[in-house]
């Protein structure tokens, strides 16, 4: 049976049609979903995608936290279904406290849009779970606030979880412990700065990022 | 006495006499702030229109030539793209960041108002030395603006310029271009029709700011800073959250077939968008002034009728599908209003309250149609014949080639990683190419094409210097070579002219023949002009810039089946250049950077050989023979080679370039080209066939780069050097 990826969509996201067209070449069915909508229809998977929700005035993801679908969202996520958050989606997924830690602005202060090497840290999550630690992945990066800050005691957490996904080989933008991705504990609900969108097709330099999308539709 | 209304306005006596004329009464404050904005050089060209009519804009592909807000060019299978070019260089010098952020909001709306979502960005920026500190503030202000900008509206910057050059000093040249993408079957035009139809204002509410920004900004010169610092106010600011739900509703209301005719607010304000649809559709319009939403109380009329506030549209729609257009945009949070009605008689009435006071009457068409058409003096400058003796191949050879070499070496990445140049999944080849590859999908369904388009943004003052006419025809030939080492052929042309004051004969004259010298290249190679914009004025404290037209390309790539080969080439690489000529330094990067030399004469370009040279390195591209490939630009054949070492990371070993001038000569209608030592053989047949002359240069391989007798350099010499130009402006 087809996996139906539900794709939200808040005003100001900018790579829900990369995502679905993405999904669709690894054999998952996208479909888009609106922010005010109530609930998450039949989908067996949700991703928020990357962009610039609600334009992120006030701080990144605070204000998409506040749409009503974010409600479904977060019962779904609960309730053991994978949700994946990208780029911005990461940043609402930690803003509703779906996953901790926070994203900073780059330590350079500039937005990198560039490719990046991950290395892949754990196969406890939704998108890894194909993969091998060690795994060396290119998937590129395009934020301003990608660097991933927590606490000591959350890292330790993270550590001994094995929730760290992904780190990069050349951190880019000053992220603890060159964290890339994480997941919580049950490794449902991810989030990653990476675009596994964007390393999905031949001509664009990279299909690593379709392993991933293939990992969620796989177990979907 | 204080001057006249009509001067601060930036109107002559003689315009200002002229509008009296047509109203046969004297205009009132309102009327007359109207006719100023339109008849303003920004808006009515009436320097420029004269000379732009010479060039060639026609071919069975186009769709809409120049004089709409873009120009469209049908790309098979039911797409149409819409491509524009527009400067924003005087906002962008008092204010680099929303100068050049609402420079990228404003092309936007250009291609969205034909129907066409907008999939690309380029942008081709000048600024001056980068040993200055404000330019490498205007610099950093321009680039953080396109990115904040760009990024959050969603459309990616795939590709562009950044030249530094005292040329540019306190008058950068940002020029934004932008490509869309539509259902053939859902081409809007600019126009109101049907006398009952309602205008509807979409968007932001209308502040303040950018008033008189046509006129007072950017169609008059610079003068010292202090100056500067009071036209601040004149720029406008941008919003990209407000602009990207208006890209949303605006084509959610097109694909619902909701409005007649759609029109940007850019330039000029609602003053232009109303005139505009109402003298395309050979209607008038009524504009209820009251019913504008605004930012603050107690705005004047002619404020609210000339603010530039960004991020708003104008539709025409049938009153039936009031309601509808109002649940859309009420769907992605986008203010809409009734503002007027569409009537007939060709008059545009302002009035408070729709049935209200007449407070305007104008002509609607006399805002455009009877704007001023100057035919200005123009005369080649005084030295000129002394100028073009002047040949830079007279100036003393360099100590050391290799350092010069080096000197020419610049990494832009800086630039490009701050913007998202992948968004849409298109970009196969992005920022730093030759030209930017985009892969073509349709934008109904997003299915493949399997073919692909290239776009560049090109210009090259320093050719333009020496020779207006030969360099503009120059900067053509060099996007028609970079189209090809893309693997495409030329579709259509969008050109943005950069020039100083028009008022001075030399600068006139410099525009005519940057025209001519398109036309003649644009007709050798049939390529249709779709589009253009020019800006004028570009003068600080009496210092006109030296002439840059820009010029913009869309390319066919036919199948789009591989990655283009790019710069990189690989170990054991044979190089070759393909074409010949060329030990001319005149126009050429090395003389400008070594000795400040803009003077003498440019190598001939000889358009039936630059023909037979595109044509074999598109088929070369095509039939994927070719590891690496580069057009000899700025810089020459030294440059070149050097770039694809230093992307590569490999070195090279060369023989057979005979002294600095060939090597940094900057001859039209050559690449180098790298390939496998076993398809050298096929390389140099395609080439004979094509009556296109091959010479072997040398060899890819190792850690050093040197070219016999003339350098030879250290590869970490040339990637240090690679890494480091650039790479921190702002600490610079």
């Amino acid at each position: 049976m087809t996996v139906k990826v539900g794709v939200v969509v808040f005003p100001g996201t900018n790579c829900e049609h990369d995502v679905v067209e993405a999904v669709d070449s690894v054999g998952g069915c996208g479909r888009l979903l609106w922010h005010k909508d109530a609930g998450l229809a039949d989908v067996d998977a949700v991703i928020l995608p990357g962009g610039f929700a609600h334009g992120d005035y006030l701080r990144t993801g605070a204000m998409a936290r506040f749409s009503p679908i974010m409600d479904a969202v977060i019962r779904f996520a609960r309730g053991g279904g994978p949700v994946v958050g990208i780029c911005n989606g990461f940043q609402i997924l930690t803003e509703a406290r779906l996953l901790p830690g926070a994203l900073y602005k780059n330590r350079d202060l500039k937005f990198l849009c560039q490719p990046t090497r991950l290395r892949v840290a754990s196969t406890g999550s939704v998108l890894t779970r194909g993969l091998n630690v060690g795994d060396e992945l290119d998937i590129p990066i395009n934020h301003f606030e990608g660097n991933y800050i927590c606490s000591d005691r959350t890292l330790a957490e993270l550590r001994e979880t094995s929730s760290i996904m992904f780190t990069y080989r050349n951190n880019p933008n000053g992220a603890t412990s060159d964290i890339a991705g994480i997941s919580n504990k049950t490794g449902n609900v991810v989030g990653l700065m990476p675009h596994p969108e964007r390393a999905a097709h031949p001509l664009l330099g990279s299909t690593d990022g379709a392993l991933l999308l293939k990992g969620l539709i796989g177990g979907g | 006495m204080s001057d006249p209304l009509h001067r601060s306005l930036g109107l002559t006596d003689q315009e200002a006499s002229a509008i009296e004329k047509i109203l046969n009464r004297p205009p009132n404050h309102l009327e007359l702030a109207m006719y100023a904005v339109m008849w303003s050089e920004h808006c009515s060209y009436k320097s420029s229109r004269l000379h732009l009519k010479r060039l060639p804009t026609e071919a069975p592909w186009v769709l809409v030539g120049p004089g709409e807000n873009a120009g469209v060019v049908d790309v098979g299978d039911g797409i149409a793209a819409a491509i524009r070019i527009e400067s924003h260089n005087h906002p962008s010098a008092i204010e680099p960041y929303q100068g050049a952020a609402t420079g990228v909001g404003g092309i936007l709306r250009d291609i969205f108002t034909m129907g066409a979502r907008p999939i690309a960005v380029m942008d081709s920026l000048r600024f001056g030395s980068v040993d200055d500190a404000r330019s490498r503030w205007i610099a950093e202000g321009v680039v953080s603006g396109i990115s904040g900008y760009g990024n959050a509206v969603g459309v990616p910057t795939v590709g562009g310029e950044t030249v530094f050059d005292e040329a540019y000093t306190g008058n950068p040249l940002v020029n934004v271009m932008c490509l869309g993408l539509m259902p053939t079957d859902r081409l809007v035009l600019g126009q109101a029709s049907g006398e009952g139809n309602l205008a509807v204002l979409l968007g932001s509410s209308t502040g303040r700011d950018g008033i008189g920004g046509v006129s007072v900004l950017a169609s008059a010169s610079f003068g010292d800073e202090v100056e500067e610092a009071e036209k601040r106010p004149s720029v406008q600011v941008g919003d990209p959250f407000e602009e990207k739900r208006l890209i949303e509703a605006c084509l959610a209301l097109l694909d619902a077939g909701l409005v007649v005719g759609i029109q940007d607010l850019g330039g000029a304000g609602l003053t232009c968008a109303t005139s505009e649809t109402a003298s395309r559709g050979g209607v008038g319009m009524d504009v209820d002034v009251a019913a504008v939403p605004r930012r603050e109380p107690g705005m004047e009329p002619f404020e609210v009728l000339t603010s530039e506030s960004q991020e708003r549209m104008l539709a025409i729609v049938a009153p039936e599908g009031l309601d509808d257009v109002l649940d859309i945009c009420d769907r992605w949070d986008v203010q809409a209003s009734v503002v007027g009605r569409v009537t007939g008689g060709g008059r545009l009435r302002v009035r408070d309250g729709i049935d209200g006071p007449v407070l305007g009457e104008v002509p609607a068409a006399s805002l455009h149609e009877d704007a001023p058409l100057y035919d200005r003096p123009r005369h080649p400058p005084v030295d000129w014949e002394a100028a073009r003796a002047d040949t830079a191949d007279q100036l003393p050879p360099p100590a050391d080639v290799g350092a010069d070499l080096l000197g020419l070496l610049a990494n832009p990445s800086w630039v490009y990683r701050q913007y998202d140049h992948m968004l849409f999944c298109n970009t196969v080849i992005g920022p730093g190419g030759d030209a930017a590859v985009l892969r073509l999908k349709d934008p109904a369904t997003g299915a493949d094409t399997g073919r692909g388009l290239a776009l560049t943004a090109d210009g090259n003052q320093r050719w333009c210097s020496v020779d207006p006419r030969a360099g503009t025809a120059m900067t053509v030939a060099e996007s028609v070579l970079n189209l090809a080492c893309a693997g495409a052929r030329p579709l259509a042309l969008v050109n943005c002219l950069n020039f100083g004051n028009p008022e001075h004969p030399e600068v006139m004259w410099q525009l005519s023949e940057a025209v001519d010298g398109m036309a003649e290249a644009c007709d050798a190679f049939a390529i249709p002009v779709v589009g253009g914009n020019v800006s004028l004025y570009n003068e600080t404290q009496g210092h006109n810039i030296d002439p840059t037209p820009v010029i913009g390309l869309l390319g066919m790539i036919d199948s789009l089946t591989s990655v283009p080969p790019g710069l990189a080439w690989s170990d054991g690489d044979r190089v070759v250049v393909l074409g010949s000529g060329g030990a001319e330094l005149s126009g050429s990067l090395w003389a400008a950077a070594s000795a400040g030399h803009k003077r003498g004469r440019l190598p001939e370009l000889d358009y039936e050989q630059h023909r037979r040279v595109a044509e074999l390195v598109r088929k070369l591209v095509a039939g994927e023979v070719l590891s690496a490939v580069h057009d000899v630009s700025s810089g020459g054949v030294g440059l070149a080679l050097a770039e694809m070492a230093a992307v590569s990371g490999v070195g090279f070993a060369g023989a057979r370039i005979h002294g600095h001038a060939e090597l940094f000569g900057e001859a039209p209608s050559r690449v180098v080209a790298a390939v496998e030592a076993e398809l050298l053989g096929a390389v140099e047949a395609a080439a004979a066939a094509a009556g296109v002359a091959v010479a072997r240069i040398g060899l890819a391989a190792g850690e050093r780069f040197s070219i016999k007798g003339l350098l030879d350099l250290d590869m970490s010499a040339i990637t240090d050097r690679w890494c480091s130009a650039m790479s921190d402006l702002s600490s610079g």
